[in-house]
């Protein structure tokens, strides 16, 4: 346990100081694979809540992700042209207002997919999730309002108070900001009253039912939780692109999600962050090496679900132990 | 809006329908005897159109493809089994999902790494080229109707094979019961191997088939794949009868959705407005189906015996 | 019977098509007893269980908690309304140390699962509440143990702290002997012995010697029907019982 935590102090740091480092050596392209890495650490954080703690195999995050994308896009294009939207909203670029319309929306759609796919388990959940993200991707492609198939393009990033989020450096913080605080709620929510309840819901749900606790309303707490996380990480990551398009809502972004919380070792706190640095490191490595990558990332990753179960913590920290 | 043009449209979406249930019936079946969710079965999908594809560019013979894709995608369905699928068989579903995703970059990229980037394209054999008048007046293309006509064969065959024949009896039995199957002292390794290589090989034949009406490219496995998962949440996994009910359900709402939801949407707003509208709502049709019945019947149409 | 009873099950009927698993069947838990319920294998005891605490509904008849009608309210609704159960095998939470399950239990009582930042471990409310039950069952020094690496007896101690961290007003307990070795069982029957005191036991269970010397009334299940309910004596000479199931062992 000791251990666990000197080795996500670490981790805290080096990301903070890579880009640091980066920054005084003038290598902007560090500074944004660090900032890569945090978004994509930040929206496995949402899904390790699922996932992680409830057991909630979710193959749909990429829906909330790319609502967050799209949140972001869609505000600050009609912020930049003027066109007001519905009850006369006229768009947004701050971050702030563009996270807060991405968490609730991506709550409300959650609370929605939630309640029809948390009526059922195992395997049955993993392919409605899978669908009803997918369901929205082709929504996504075929509306053709916000750029259908072509996707959005986002002018200028949205704004942070006090800070130029168009330098690399600078919007790195704003995400690893974002990243430490959340990781801060997330190990809150695990070792209070409603994380016990969720772990307890995970190992076994007819037990803890039996004792007087509901699964259902916890799971779908969990579930609306998880996906408005992950919807911010999705807005960051527009930013950080400058460009929202149907692919953030494609299963290959659910199923990168589930791959980062496997490689960092599922159900732990920093287990994202170890799994979103190894995988981006590796792709970047891999990728540098051959155009191929993506074969060598599957052999990988199926060399890790077959034979080192508990991840990169798993190696580092050993077993997860609750109290 | 003529009644041969709805004819027409009905008749795709049938076409659909038992293209979904080749793709799900090895699904299906796969998760009803060993208790797998395989992800990678879009890429048996995508090995069959790629090597009909290319034999039947080598030879000139559309019918030696078809041939070599069976052979093909049953054989790399069996390699899959042996040397990745069976050590998952004892394990979640999460780690399921993820070796087998991992599968589907080994597949795509490899596949990628032999044939290039570029689609392959595969001509229609000339036995199956022309068409067929409907009743209406309506010309409607053989080859569809021969993709039907299999469909429904292969829908028999199944039939057949599990009510009828020793191998089904054993499937039956490592559905209901897999140590039962084991004392019986029928190898049930074996037996694994041979479901997957046949849903692998079905996969294999829907992918061929389809090639010939769509480009052979990376990828195209997946969406297929996606909606033979809705296909079989709603007939219910581990359902032959399911996946088949489901897969018309599918093909059919899925097709007149795109065809009769524009149309129908102009009596509502401006014509201009209802051709994006309509066909915004009818890509996501299936998928409110899909939430309904759930709703009312959460293990699917026709449910496995738990 | 000037007390009311705590548990009163009425004319429950239970079928699996063909098959009359619960066929009218009618018994009360009065306060402080131990109602034994015995039967041979196949005669519809855990049909019975999973009714009575909700998991399976049953086609007729009706249940009774504290005088309220709990026929169609939910297991964790009769959970909360003070039906405990413990379980033959499956512990709450395997990865769970013995302290939070027990506090988990606590935390179900105190009906407040909804609360998202204080820590558990730093709530005076549940550590100590728990650690009061786990000293009573006597795993007050195993409370750091995960759960699913206790012994088997020391699973069973768990299960009735849960229950008693539940302040349930009526056991219900599952084959609590199955697998103990003799001394462990020794030791649980004088435990349960005292534990009527707290709430009245529905004691499901095939150690006939427990059975004895526990029981204050013993209902005989055979073929999905009471056959007869009465006194350790009682049941001992009734007839019908000796035929029906206990002439092997008499």
């Amino acid at each position: 346990m000791k251990r666990e935590v000197s080795i996500n102090a670490a981790m805290a740091l080096a990301l903070l100081a890579v880009p640091i480092i980066a920054l005084q050596m003038g290598q902007t392209f560090t500074i944004t694979l660090a900032t890569r890495i945090a978004i994509l650490a930040l929206a496995a954080t949402g899904l390790n809540l699922a996932l992680g703690l409830g057991g909630l195999v979710s193959f749909g995050h990429a829906a909330f992700f790319g609502i967050g994308g799209y949140a972001a896009g869609i505000l600050s294009a009609h912020a930049l042209s003027g066109e007001p939207m519905i009850f006369g909203f006229e768009g947004s670029q701050a971050m702030l207002t563009i996270w807060l319309v991405a968490a609730v929306i991506a709550g409300l759609v959650g609370l929605g997919i939630g309640a029809v796919s948390l009526r059922t388990s195992g395997v049955y959940f993993i392919m409605i999730t899978l669908a009803f993200a997918q369901m929205i991707f082709y929504f996504a492609i075929s509306w053709p309002a916000y750029g259908g198939e072509d996707g959005l393009s986002i002018a200028v990033r949205n704004k942070f108070p006090g800070l130029n989020t168009m330098r690399p450096m600078e919007f790195f913080l704003v995400a690893y900001g974002l990243l430490m605080l959340t990781l801060g709620l997330f190990g809150l929510i695990r070792s209070s009253r409603f994380g016990a309840a969720l772990q307890a819901v995970r190992q076994n749900d007819v037990r803890v039912a039996s004792i007087g606790i509901k699964p259902f309303p916890i799971r779908l707490t969990a579930f609306v939780l998880s996906a408005m996380i992950t919807a911010l990480a999705g807005a960051l990551y527009a930013d950080l692109n400058r460009f929202v398009s149907p692919s953030m809502f494609s299963w290959h972004m659910s199923g990168e999600l589930i791959v980062l919380i496997i490689l960092g070792g599922t159900g732990r706190l920093f287990g994202p962050l170890a799994g979103a640095a190894l995988y981006v490191i590796l792709e970047f490595v891999l990728g540098g090496i051959t155009e191929r990558w993506q074969f060598f990332l599957g052999l990988i990753l199926l060399a890790v679900v077959l034979f080192a179960r508990g991840g990169v913590m798993g190696l580092l920290a050993g077993k997860a132990r609750h109290g | 809006m003529t009644f041969a043009l709805a004819l027409e449209q009905l008749l795709n979406g049938v076409q659909l329908g038992f293209m979904l249930f080749l793709m799900a019936a090895g699904l299906t079946l796969v998760f009803g005897v060993m208790g797998l969710i395989n992800l990678a079965h879009g890429s048996l999908y995508m090995v069959g159109a790629f090597a009909c594809a290319a034999v039947a560019a080598a030879t000139g013979s559309f019918w030696l493809g078809l041939a070599a894709s069976l052979a093909f995608a049953a054989g790399a369905g069996a390699l899959m089994e042996v040397t990745v699928i069976r050590r998952l068989y004892s394990r979640d579903h999460l780690e399921q999902v993820l070796a087998t995703y991992a599968l589907i970059l080994i597949f795509s990229e490899g596949t990628r790494w032999l044939f290039g980037s570029f689609p392959l394209y595969l001509d229609i054999p000339p036995l199956l080229q022309g068409a067929v008048s409907l009743p209406g007046g309506a010309q409607y293309p053989l080859y569809r109707l021969a993709i039907i006509a299999t469909g429904a064969a292969v829908a028999m065959g199944l039939y057949l094979l599990i009510s009828r024949t020793r191998l089904g009896m054993r499937i039956r039995a490592g559905e209901s019961d897999r140590e039962m199957i084991a004392a019986l002292g029928v190898d049930i390794r074996t037996l694994y191997t041979l479901v997957f290589a046949l849903g692998a090989a079905l996969a294999g034949l829907a992918g061929a088939m389809v090639g010939a009406i769509q480009s052979v490219q990376v990828g195209m496995g997946e969406p297929v794949l996606i909606l033979a998962f809705v296909v079989i949440i709603i007939g219910g996994i581990g359902s032959i009868k399911g996946a088949f009910v489901g897969a018309l359900t599918v093909g059919v709402v899925d097709t007149m959705g795109r065809f009769l939801l524009p149309q129908l949407l102009t009596f509502f707003v401006s014509p201009a407005d209802a051709k994006p509208m309509g066909a915004a709502i009818a890509s996501m049709l299936i998928y409110l189906v899909m939430a309904f019945i759930l709703a009312v019947k959460p293990r699917g149409l026709f449910p496995a015996q738990a | 019977m000037a007390e009311t009873a705590v548990l009163e099950i009425n004319g429950l009927e239970k079928s699996f098509g063909a098959l009359k698993a619960t066929d009218g069947v009618s018994l009360t838990l009065r306060p402080g007893e131990i109602h034994a319920l015995i039967g041979p294998n196949g005669a519809g005891k855990s049909t019975l269980i999973h009714q009575i605490c909700g998991t399976l509904r049953q086609d007729k008849g009706s249940i009774h908690l504290s005088g309220r009608d709990v026929s169609a309210l939910s297991v964790a609704e009769r959970a909360r309304l003070g039906l405990g159960r413990t379980f033959q095998i499956s512990s709450l939470a395997g990865e769970f140390s013995a302290l939070r399950n027990v506090m988990l239990a606590v935390q179900a009582r105190q009906g407040s699962s909804f609360r998202f930042f204080k820590p558990v471990m730093k709530d005076a409310s549940l550590v100590d509440a728990a650690m009061e039950r786990l000293g009573r069952v006597g795993l007050a020094d195993r409370a750091h143990v995960p759960a699913a690496e206790l012994s088997h007896g020391e699973k069973r101690q768990l299960e009735i702290a849960i229950a008693l961290a539940l302040d349930v007003r009526a056991f219900l307990l599952d084959e609590p002997m199955a697998g103990m070795g003799p001394e462990g069982s020794k030791t649980l029957t004088r435990f349960l012995d005292g534990l009527r005191q707290e709430a009245p036991i529905l004691l499901v269970e095939h150690d006939m010697d427990a059975v004895y010397a526990l029981a204050d009334r013993i209902s005989v299940l055979v073929y999905g029907r009471i056959i007869a309910t009465g006194t350790v004596d009682e049941i001992r000479n009734d007839p019908t019982v000796r035929t029906a199931y206990l002439g092997d062992h008499a």
